[in-house]
């Protein structure tokens, strides 16, 4: 039974890399250099259709669509940043996966650095509580140590 | 007494985690709050350019004069179906709407349209599906007001109601009639 489920898992887990080949070789550009261009910038862009994939993996029509103009954009020779630009002056910051640095993601980026300065402040905190060490032991309880662990 | 108020921190935390979720689960249900929505870029400003062909077509500055709904639509969207009755009643109302049919073929469309009655004053093709994306459209129905001055005052994803005409497409068609 559980050997039957590890297999499934496997034939699951198999299955993933193969969705990421959705590409038809024709979408391609001839140039492979453009084309790895092309899949970087289509790498950061969010479908709308699915949200949650890229315009590189979604098999949707729009996704598609985006494809092509990317493609096409870089074979124009227009600079990354030109080719986000484009798409976000369409369907806003909300078409890339990694949100821009402003005052509306300011938390969202920061709070890798706020989690770190309440953790930080926690430690401290616990080390201030923390009871001071025990004073060394004096002559006459350094003396009746050796005598118990001599015996 | 401190530290015991000190244990009821995480608590609070959960509480007020909790009242947002629901909060937000709860506008959700009335339809107010869409976390998959994307935001139109084209509020408050001009239609974009585009030239489309249809019976007989339409382009940008056509839409100068006057408000017009903008309505994106196809043959084979489901909601699209749904949304008619509501179109077909704005028609009657005396609004004007236009249609434009996204990657559909004209022979679909026209059969569509027999079937649920054409809403539209003037019907333009979209079939490549290119001048949706200057539009920032994402799927169908997508429904645009634009005033009479070809600026883009208010975007609807997703089919409307009778609810949606009434809380707000009524109050901005009053504000730009």
């Amino acid at each position: 039974m559980s050997r039957a489920l590890l297999l499934a898992l496997l034939l699951v887990l198999g299955a993933v890399p193969a969705a990421h080949a959705i590409g038809d070789p024709n979408e391609a550009l001839p140039d492979p250099r453009q084309e790895a261009r092309a899949v970087e910038i289509g790498k950061q862009l969010r479908c709308l259709v699915c949200q949650n994939e890229s315009i590189e993996d979604s098999g949707a029509d729009l996704a598609r669509d985006l494809r092509h103009i990317v493609r096409q954009q870089v074979a124009a020779g227009r600079s990354d940043t030109e080719i986000i630009n484009w798409l976000v002056a369409r369907y806003g910051n909300f078409v890339r996966l990694r949100p821009p640095f402003e005052a509306s993601t300011l938390l969202l980026w920061g709070s890798p650095v706020l989690a770190l300065a309440v953790g930080g402040a926690a430690v401290v905190i616990a080390r201030g509580r923390r009871p001071p060490p025990p004073p060394p032991l004096d002559a006459a309880e350094q003396a009746r140590l050796k005598a118990l662990l001599d015996t | 007494m401190n530290r015991r108020l000190l244990l009821l921190v995480p608590f609070g935390g959960v509480l007020v985690a909790g009242a947002g979720f629901l909060a937000m689960l709860e506008r959700a249900q009335e339809g107010k709050f869409d976390p998959r929505e994307v935001p139109s870029m084209l509020i408050g400003k001009p239609v974009p350019r585009f030239t489309l062909p249809g019976d007989p077509g339409f382009a940008s500055t056509d839409l100068v004069g006057r408000p017009v709904l903008v309505n994106w639509f196809a043959s084979w969207c489901v909601p699209c179906a749904e949304e008619a009755t509501v179109l077909m009643d704005l028609k009657r109302a005396g609004v004007p709407i236009w249609g434009i049919a996204y990657k559909d073929k004209p022979a679909d469309t026209a059969k569509f349209l027999a079937r649920y009655g054409s809403p539209y004053a003037r019907l333009g093709r979209d079939e490549p599906g290119r001048v949706a994306i200057d539009w920032g459209v994402t799927g169908v129905p997508e429904t645009y007001l634009i005033d009479a001055q070809g600026v883009v005052r208010w975007r609807f994803v997703g089919p409307m109601t009778p609810d949606t005409v009434s809380a707000e497409l009524q109050p901005i068609l009053r504000k730009y009639a």
